[in-house]
């Protein structure tokens, strides 16, 4: 087992005002592993995400991220361009809507070798010949890689949207309600997916959701937020089986059942 | 191989006027390799409770769970986690998967996520599923639209797919026929005799004398003034 | 007389110097584009305000100007714009490219290879090459400022993948000196390979957009492309029908009703110059 974290934070916090977006988070995530934060609307976990993927500037703390061409560096102190550029090569983002991750007037394909061009790919054919690699995995049909992403379904543009992301490799994918709004059964696709590509390519990743069922099956490690807060924190099953905080109690038995 | 040293476990209900359940205390015993021992009670003395303590599902309030040397009342997430994928399996009563996944892969995937090779990981999923009886036509589907039993046999398979040396087995021959029980029961004289430790709730008095060395009455555990 | 009551070239000097600072800032800068504040010129924008404003912010009295819109030095916005300065600046006009120390242009370099000493100035409707896939001002200077440009090879496979090569056939984008990546304005990527180590100074005026850019003589310009399908600054496989030269960028001109046409020169000074060495083409008169 690795002893060094792919992500150290530190004492993160972000305030709108006299607001708490989120304060006080401190934690440590390892290669391979998916760490899901949940909590209600407006307990901070999607202010957390943007701090922690360079999207918002947090007021305090550090977040310490190994990157490949480098080994350790503080995201928060790095410049501008250093940042965007991890944006492009070790992370990716996977947005709810699709439609803000994807750019809706250009092909499947031209979507997905975006970030290959980004990163200096200048051979059509290898370019196309990932991107249909790409579509493939994510079981979109490549006859549609010269087709917009307006004429996809809602499933199949979060496929692409992932595709688009994962195409460079990344090692550390952040998703924010991945799952939200689609039909439940594209949801299940969608999941299977996702668990089948972090296994096959070792992705670490942290997933907000407020969709208990979705942490339960992809993540091997829980947050609950309130209030700007981590209340609770552990593995999955067990914050979810045997809830420590009054919070978390109440969150896990407002689930309905079916 | 599996070592429980004055454990104690309470449940604090918050949402309920912060009432506090004492289920267990002072829990202390050990299980050798290739030893397997029945947890005894009556229903709700704790057993489930326990089962799930030493497969680190619920947080014990205090004391030492060893399990091939990994405390899982202090490891990290990402230890319990390794511990699990290498060491520690878990046959519970319920079949929890992702929807439609085949059948195949559903027990195909503890050994997939230990790097096996998927042909070989595969290949085991098949040998175990036609051992118990589950119909070839039926692994390409999800396990989701099965029957209860034949749910149950699929998360046999799934357990017994990689050679785990401790195993957690709750209520392991429930609702199986008689083909299908003795199936069951030499899969885990198989484990036994490979070495495994074996921690098991048998409701069925003849299998727990068949496969199981020594009995622990979890009663002997529950607090006094619960009891 | 009202010629009396215009500063020299039309523009105010405090104007002029806004223009001649960013000017000098673009060309400091190669491909960089300048913000300034353009003014109210005495033209509907899209005929040439940007062209216009730095023209007259670098006229001197001793200047000799030529204008041409599209090659042609007999078109209306041509016209109009040589006899505005004529007025405004009375500056010796030329149609002869040679002659010219400033050449103001739309969508066209001349044939004639132009030599140090003289300023070609182009009008650009639309400065930003990215625009038209980052609508956002804010994220295409952050571009610009990160050089981030993969999006720019998006477009040209956006045009592989629906038409089996790169179509952009007009506004074809340029890397300059291996940094900033530039819209040539819309001069036909015939005249892409003319734009770098060009001996003259080329200045680059959008009014409407106020953006002011440069490139200095001898400026290293790259056109964008892929290993395996390199640019090619092709053109209309045809002599011209004036004066029958091979090399110069063409104009279709459609000469009657039952699908006659010819081709032409579109560089009308060049071909004229041709025809009076004794060049003769197959449609020549």
């Amino acid at each position: 087992m690795r002893d060094t974290a792919l992500l150290s934070v530190r004492g993160l916090a972000k305030h709108y005002g006299a607001h708490i977006g989120c304060t006080d988070v401190t934690f440590d995530l390892f290669p391979g592993e998916v760490m899901g934060i949940v909590g209600e609307s407006g307990s901070g976990k999607s202010t957390l995400l943007n701090c922690l993927a360079g999207h918002l500037d947090p007021d305090h703390g550090e977040v310490f991220f190994d990157t490949r061409a480098e080994g350790l560096r503080d995201t928060i102190q790095m410049s501008e361009p250093g940042r965007r550029m991890l944006g492009r090569t070790d992370w990716a983002f996977v947005h709810q809507h699709a439609r803000d991750g994807l750019r809706m007037g250009v092909s499947a394909g031209g979507n997905v070798g975006e970030r290959l061009m980004a990163v200096g790919a200048r051979n059509y054919a290898d370019i196309r010949t990932q991107a249909e690699d790409w579509l493939q995995r994510v079981e979109i049909d490549t006859t549609r890689i010269d087709d917009r992403p307006t004429t996809f379904s809602g499933g199949m543009q979060q496929r692409l949207q992932i595709a688009r992301n994962l195409v460079t490799g990344p090692r550390l994918v952040f998703m924010d309600e991945p799952t939200g709004g689609l039909d439940v059964s594209v949801q299940a696709r969608l999941l299977d997916l996702l668990r089948g590509l972090v296994r096959n390519m070792g992705l670490s990743a942290i997933i907000v959701t407020h969709d208990l069922a979705v942490v339960r099956l992809l993540a091997d490690r829980l947050m609950v937020m309130k209030s700007g807060r981590v209340v609770e924190a552990g593995l999955t099953d067990q914050v979810l089986d045997d809830p420590q905080h009054p919070y978390t109690q109440l969150l896990v038995s407002s689930v309905l059942q079916v | 191989m599996i070592e429980l040293e004055n454990v104690s476990k309470t449940f604090t209900l918050h949402n309920q006027g912060a009432a506090v359940i004492e289920v267990l205390t002072d829990v202390s015993f050990s299980i050798k390799p290739g030893e397997c021992v029945a947890l005894t009670g009556a229903s709700g003395a704790g057993k489930s409770t326990l089962m799930r303590m030493i497969y680190g599902n619920y947080k014990a309030q205090s004391g030492a769970i060893k399990v091939g040397g990994v405390d899982l009342v202090t490891a990290a997430p990402r230890q319990i986690i390794q511990l699990r994928r290498e060491h520690l399996g878990y046959v519970s009563q319920f079949l929890r998967v992702v929807p439609r996944v085949p059948t195949l892969d559903v027990v195909a995937e503890p050994l997939l996520a230990l790097g096996t090779p998927e042909d070989q990981a595969k290949a085991r999923a098949a040998t175990l599923l036609s051992d118990l009886n589950i119909p070839q036509g039926l692994w390409g589907l999800s396990p989701t639209t099965f029957s209860g039993g034949e749910q149950q046999r699929v998360n046999i398979a799934r357990g017994f797919a990689h050679t785990y040396p401790a195993m957690l087995l709750d209520e392991p021959t429930a609702s199986l026929d008689p083909k299908n029980r003795e199936v069951v029961l030499q899969l885990i004289e198989q484990a036994k005799a490979r070495g495994a430790a074996i921690a098991g709730i048998f409701h069925d008095a003849a299998a727990r004398d068949r496969v199981c060395d020594r009995e622990i009455d979890v009663t002997c555990f529950t607090p006094v003034a619960a009891a | 007389m009202t010629d009396q009551a215009y500063n020299f070239a039309y523009l105010d000097e405090q104007t002029k110097r806004m223009i001649r600072r960013a000017i000098l800032k673009g060309l400091a800068v190669p491909g960089y584009q300048v913000p300034f504040a353009s003014r109210e010129m005495p033209m509907p924008y899209g005929w040439g305000t940007g062209g216009v404003q730095v023209s007259a912010a670098v006229l001197t009295p001793e200047d000799r100007f030529k204008v041409i819109d599209q090659g042609a030095d007999d078109t209306t916005n041509a016209v109009s714009i040589r006899s505005f300065f004529e007025r405004t600046a009375n500056v010796e006009t030329t149609t002869k490219t040679e002659d010219a120390t400033v050449i103001q242009t739309r969508h066209r370099i001349p044939e004639v290879a132009l030599s140090e000493g003289q300023i070609l100035v182009y009008q650009v409707p639309i400065p930003e090459p990215l625009r038209f896939l980052e609508p956002r001002e804010s994220e295409t200077r952050k571009m610009h400022s990160l050089e981030e440009y993969g999006l720019m090879h998006v477009k040209l496979y956006e045009d592989i993948s629906r038409h089996g090569h790169i179509a952009t056939a007009y506004a074809y984008p340029v890397t300059v000196e291996a940094r900033y990546v530039m819209d040539p304005s819309p001069i036909p990527k015939f005249d892409n390979p003319k734009l770098g180590d060009n001996p003259a100074i080329q200045l680059f005026g959008a009014g409407r957009e106020q953006r002011i850019y440069a490139l200095p003589p001898y400026t290293k310009v790259v056109s964008l492309d892929f290993e395996d399908h390199p640019f090619d600054p092709s053109k209309a496989d045809h002599p011209c029908g004036l004066c029958g030269a091979e090399n110069s960028y063409l104009d279709e001109v459609i000469t009657d009703d039952a699908g006659g046409r010819m081709f032409v020169c579109s560089d009308t000074d060049y071909c004229e110059d041709r025809q009076a060495s004794g060049h003769r083409g197959k449609d020549a008169a």
